[in-house]
């Protein structure tokens, strides 16, 4: 559904979405390259309801874009630039912590 | 003017609309008592919508064994009542009875657990409430995510918890659909008891009413001496931090951490006799974050996202007040800690002895105010 503007020439970052290998740009929020790189969608479940959910405000307020980055759960996604192998998870539902 | 008993406005006047308001109004609704709750509105500090939302039970009683026997009797009342709720309003307070866990980070806390416990129990007329103390190796069993620093701990099945604030907005609904009539913005200034009923002055006008009921948490303080009653309380405030919500790994509620329905941790409670609820104490935070995180080392992947600071409906004693007027029949005054644990006696016990104009002396006579008159007991209100 999104599109990058074709005059963004930034270098290319390496990620991984779910375990899926993502080219993303310099300078993509998390949320820029997952929504940019046509990744399955739901983009997020909620934590209570597990209501499918996207980013809604990409400016740092709603916090629909929750995901774990690099094992850290509920980050804002659309706060976070990305960098090069970075690790990012979907959030299924609530927040996991290890024990 | 010529009003007689019959033009009053309602059977029950009861004064403030938290925990114990709005039980004791339901209860009231249920058997067809006309009621009115007239509560100040959102300026006033509200243990109601500030605490920590167990139902509990270990540990409650010392100095005052029959306050045993009433909390052991709500927990196991309290499903009655959550199912009662639901299924008037649809509404599920999850209200949840696994058991509950105090835990000892240190001997000497363990210890003196463990004294205060024996004391509890050799009481004379005191309730068993079936309480275990557990070593390390034991609580780890129930509790697996237990960091090394938690020496033992005390675990009884009655406790429970529920959410709190879901009960308080269930009731509120249910009052509603019973027919009771709940007015906000009614702070009320003077009661007067003349002819044989309650003229009850608020700003938005008087309100008449057979009998009435002061459930205004520590506002019964100054309210309790206009209608022949007394209410000596000594509040104090409480601090509750939460986390970010997380899948479940916390089965069983403890006096100071608990997992809510929705996956927050809540971590609670201290106390403190300062009461201005606008501000908070930051190194009381800072310990009972470290507390909680030594008892359960995976918190420190959390973020807190709320703390808030409340002000307690404390009786000077810390053990509820339930009394009546000698000089104005009809006039009761109630207020306790520990207003969700007993939600289910407020609106099952108290609320049919207020509907029968007298409370029934041999069940809760041991809460009288009148125990002010005497040497003071020892408190034990808390957990
Ligand atoms: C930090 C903290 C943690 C707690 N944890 C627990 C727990 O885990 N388990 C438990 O069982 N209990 C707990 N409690 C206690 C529990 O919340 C209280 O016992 C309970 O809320 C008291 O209810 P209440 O209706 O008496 O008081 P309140 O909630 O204070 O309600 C009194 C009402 O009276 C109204 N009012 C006051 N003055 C007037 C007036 N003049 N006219 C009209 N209305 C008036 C107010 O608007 C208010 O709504 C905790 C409390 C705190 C603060
Ligand atoms: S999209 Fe709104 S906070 Fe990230």
């Amino acid at each position: 559904m999104f599109k990058r503007a074709t005059n963004h020439q930034e270098p290319a970052v390496q990620i991984t979405v779910d375990g899926l290998p993502v080219t993303a740009r310099r300078g993509d929020t998390v949320s820029a390259a997952i929504l940019t790189a046509g990744c399955v969608e739901p983009y997020r479940y909620t934590a209570v309801n597990g209501t499918p959910r996207a980013p809604y405000c990409m400016m740092g307020v709603c916090f629909d874009c929750l995901v774990t980055i690099d094992g850290i759960g509920n980050r804002q996604g659309c706060l976070i630039p990305v960098s090069d192998g970075m690790v990012i998870t979907r959030q299924n539902g609530k927040r996991e912590i290890e024990s | 003017m010529n009003h007689t008993q019959s033009t009053n406005e309602y059977d029950v006047a009861v004064i403030g609309g938290g925990l114990l308001g709005s039980s004791i109004a339901w209860g009231l609704g249920r058997l067809g008592q006309r009621t009115c709750v007239l509560d100040e509105g959102d300026v006033t500090k509200r243990a109601s919508r500030a605490n920590f939302a167990l139902v509990w039970v270990q540990s409650k009683g010392l100095g005052l064994p029959e306050y045993t026997g009433w909390t052991v009797r709500a927990s196991e009342t309290w499903s009655k009542l959550s199912d009662e709720i639901k299924a008037q309003t649809g509404i599920d307070v999850c209200h949840q009875r696994p058991g509950g866990f105090h835990l000892a980070l240190s001997e000497k806390e363990l210890e003196d657990r463990r004294l205060s416990l024996r004391r509890l129990h050799n009481q004379p007329g005191a309730t068993d409430y079936k309480i275990e103390i557990l070593d390390h190796d034991e609580v780890k069993k129930q509790l697996p995510h237990i960091g090394p620093d938690v020496v033992g701990g005390t675990y009884c099945p009655l406790d429970g918890h529920v959410n709190s604030l879901r009960y308080l907005r269930a009731i509120h609904s249910a009052l509603k659909t019973s027919g009771v009539d709940y007015r906000p913005e009614h702070r009320v200034s003077t009661i007067e008891h003349r002819n044989g009923e309650f003229k009850i002055s608020t700003e938005q006008g008087e309100i008449r009413a057979g009998k009435v009921v002061l459930a205004a948490g520590n506002a019964n303080m100054t309210l309790a001496h206009m209608v022949g009653l007394k209410a000596p309380m000594s509040p104090t405030r409480g601090q509750i931090l939460v986390t970010e919500r997380t899948v479940p790994f916390l089965g069983f509620p403890l006096t100071t951490i608990r997992q809510t329905d929705e996956g927050t941790v809540m971590i609670g409670d201290s106390r403190e006799e300062f009461i201005d609820d606008t501000v908070q104490n930051l190194p009381i935070n800072a310990v009972m974050a470290d507390r909680a995180r030594r008892m359960f080392p995976l918190l420190n992947q959390l973020n807190i996202v709320r703390t808030w600071s409340g002000i307690r409906v404390m009786p000077k004693d810390g053990f509820p007040i339930y009394d009546q007027s000698e000089t104005c029949p009809g006039a009761f005054v109630t207020c306790c800690h520990s207003g969700v644990t007993l939600a289910p006696n407020h609106a099952f016990d108290i609320a049919p002895m207020i509907a029968k104009g007298n409370l029934d002396l041999e069940r809760v006579g041991a809460f009288s105010a009148r125990r002010f008159d005497q040497i003071q007991v020892q408190s034990s209100g808390y957990y």
